[in-house]
């Protein structure tokens, strides 16, 4: 038997036949027997397979494929074909969202936003198919929903990020590139074009919970580490039937902070604080631009953004005062 | 398999340190942070003192050349064809053509602009090219003082020595793209030298730096109101603006919290007073390159054009070349009193 005696120790278990899993209508429609494999022993389950993908899953793959090709040979494109330049320039490049004067028009013209709309609509495809699946294999095993539905918040973000607040601003422009520092940029530019991100209240909560969900995952992933030398990885039956692991886990959070979880809410917690990331985010960016102009001049009129002393002196607009320009 | 994994991991590990510790610029302390602004605000200068010494050091002004007499006979009577500097004497002309040979064309020496055999002659375009110089730098001294201050410019603060001062720009088209239906890339989307290696505009200058009548809102992108109000401005247009103000804190050798107070970069209230001087400064380039540079384009020989065929224009760099004042603050315009201003009245 195994212990997990430190963060580093890790047990594998490679039992002599893969597990089957429980029976259920769609058995037969597995693909492959299942095998064991060291290498996804070291970040999870040694077992690999079998697969199933089903018609949900086959499709929502297919559409994200198409998704990356159209993002990907247009950055190919964008460096001439050229492949020395295609990996070297990799990070900067992108496929942009339609340029302004094309407003909501569902069909620029293909080099001014054709394909990012294109390439938007599959991986939308992809990701709403997956979700579907999600939900799919968490009846088919007798889940509850909670994956799915934490999925369906990450969802909600993205929808708002690519196409719901873009229809409300009434310009595909508003939308996020395709590209790794070309959406960093975005992200940096909305930030400033919509006076400072940061006094958004939402933008707050968001990164509360974004911070926190870290913060419990750490506290959590240590506690029941720490005490899985007492059997605390049972930690789902010790929800109703405690046993020592439990009674020190909570000992030691309530000696050190004056409140434990328990079992069981700290799953809740989790759950939450990883829901409510991307729906307050969501929310935030929804209300951004559409409602809110200038999140700054908004956090002064509510009183949010503390006002300090001016200690330069008045400084003015030269565009206010006359004579500004010689 | 364990093994190999774990000497893998460990060769791995040890290449991407060297490489991060080989390409991403960093410095050792100590490095200076210095307040410049209400405690809690986050408005600090942060300077590496040994590259700041490095600069300053690449950007020491040259001794000015010995004063003349006062008086004497014009420059008009002595010399055929003085069309510019009408009102110096034939001493001063005499040094000021001596200084400009030592600032802008050493090496080449007066034959750079001159026919040697007929100085009068304006066969070669450099003379051309420099009469307007001239002008402008009278301009410059004359008229953008809400810039430059009484520091002024002279020929050296942009040439250091060079026939083109080694940092201007041309309309950049970008790098080569597939043509047909592959989406374009709206001018970004490749690593920036112009931007600070972001992604963003390679070619934030030709509208904000280049277009003389570009309209005086044109880099202002955040709404002035709390709700919306106005009309859309996109966020193309607020990275073009991010682009230029990342070109101006490079050139400048600052950061962002010199000008701005970060919590509200288009608040004018929040903001430091050297932004006002900044203002200045980005009206005062487009007045130099729309009305003195760009109107030298046909006389300016193809090699020294663009590949859009424009001319090398200027932007912040060209003068201030890493230092918040260009030859950190040494004027030299005071030993050189005939290039402030307008030309003195004839006597």
């Amino acid at each position: 038997m195994g212990y997990y005696q430190n963060i580093y120790t890790q047990v594998q278990v490679h039992p002599l036949h893969p597990e089957a899993g429980v029976t259920i209508p769609e058995i037969g429609k597995r693909v492959g027997k299942g095998g064991f494999s060291y290498l996804a022993g070291l970040i999870g389950n040694a077992q690999v397979g079998p697969i199933y993908l089903g018609t949900l899953g086959t499709l929502s793959l297919v559409s994200g494929f198409i998704a990356f090709e159209i993002i990907g040979l247009n950055m190919w494109a964008s460096v001439n074909w050229d492949p020395i330049q295609f990996v070297r320039q990799l990070p900067w490049l992108a496929l942009e969202p339609p340029r302004p004067e094309h407003g909501l028009k569902i069909l620029p013209p293909m080099a001014e936003g054709g394909w990012w709309l294109l390439a938007g609509f599959f991986l939308t495809v992809s990701i709403l198919l997956w979700w579907v699946r999600l939900f799919r294999r968490a009846r088919a095993l007798g889940l509850g929903y909670h994956v799915p539905w934490a999925f369906a918040s990450a969802i909600w973000l993205y929808l708002v990020l690519g196409f719901i607040r873009p229809i409300l601003m009434g310009s595909w422009s508003e939308a996020v590139p395709f590209g790794i520092f070309p959406h960093l940029d975005w992200t940096a530019a909305f930030s400033l074009r919509y006076g400072n991100l940061f006094y958004n209240p939402f933008h707050m909560l968001s990164i509360v919970f974004l911070y926190g969900s870290t913060l419990l995952f750490a506290m959590h992933g240590g506690t029941i580490l720490a005490v899985s030398r007492y059997g605390g990885e049972r930690e789902i039956e010790q929800i109703v039937d405690r046993g020592t692991a439990t009674e020190r886990a909570a000992l030691f959070w309530r000696w050190t902070m004056g409140f434990n979880a328990t079992m069981e809410s700290v799953h809740r917690w989790l759950w939450w604080f990883a829901f409510l990331t991307t729906l307050t985010g969501g929310i935030g960016i929804l209300l951004t631009g559409t409602v809110v102009d200038n999140w700054y001049l908004w956090a002064v009129k509510h009183g949010v953004a503390p006002s300090y002393p001016l200690i330069y002196g008045p400084v003015v607009d030269p565009l206010g005062t006359p004579g500004g320009t010689p | 398999m364990k093994l190999t994994l774990q000497i893998l991991g460990v060769v791995v590990a040890v290449l991407l340190t060297g490489a991060m510790f080989g390409t991403a610029g960093w410095t050792h302390p100590p490095v200076r942070s210095e307040q410049t602004g209400f405690r809690g605000t986050g408005m600090v200068q942060v300077q590496n003192p040994r590259t700041l010494a490095a600069q300053i050091a690449a950007n020491a002004a040259p001794a000015a050349q010995d004063p003349v007499p006062p008086g004497g006979e014009l420059a008009t009577q002595t010399y055929q064809n003085v069309q510019v500097l009408t009102d110096l004497t034939t001493d001063e002309f005499n040094r000021l053509m001596v200084s400009i040979t030592e600032w802008v064309a050493p090496e080449q020496g007066c034959a750079y602009c001159h026919n040697v055999e007929n100085l009068a002659d304006d066969s070669v375009y450099a003379k051309t090219v420099s009469r307007s110089m001239i002008r402008m730098v009278r301009h410059v001294n004359a008229d953008w003082q809400n810039h430059v201050g009484q520091t002024g410019v002279t020929c050296y603060t942009c040439h250091r020595g060079n026939p083109v001062p080694q940092a201007v720009w041309h309309n950049n088209p970008g790098p080569p793209h597939a043509k047909g239906f592959a989406a374009r890339d709206g001018g970004q989307n490749h690593p920036s030298t112009e931007a600070g290696l972001s992604s963003m505009n390679y070619d934030p200058y030709k509208e904000l730096f280049g277009d003389k009548d570009i309209d005086n809102n044109a880099v202002r992108v955040a709404s002035r109101t709390a709700l919306p109000t106005s009309p859309m401005v996109p966020l193309q247009t607020t990275e073009r603006t991010y682009a230029t103000m990342i070109h101006m804190s490079e050139s400048l050798g600052v950061n962002c919290t010199y000008c701005h107070n970060s919590r509200a970069f288009f608040s004018w209230q929040e903001s430091t007073p050297k932004r006002v001087t900044a203002w200045h400064g980005i009206r005062m380039v487009r007045d130099i390159n729309g009305n003195f540079i760009e109107p030298l384009t046909p006389v300016l020989p193809e090699a020294r054009l663009g590949p859009e065929g424009d001319a090398p224009k200027a932007n912040c760099t060209t003068c201030h070349q890493g230092l918040v004042k260009p030859l950190n603050g040494a004027s030299l315009l005071k030993d050189y009193p005939e290039l402030a201003g307008t030309p003195r009245p004839a006597p």
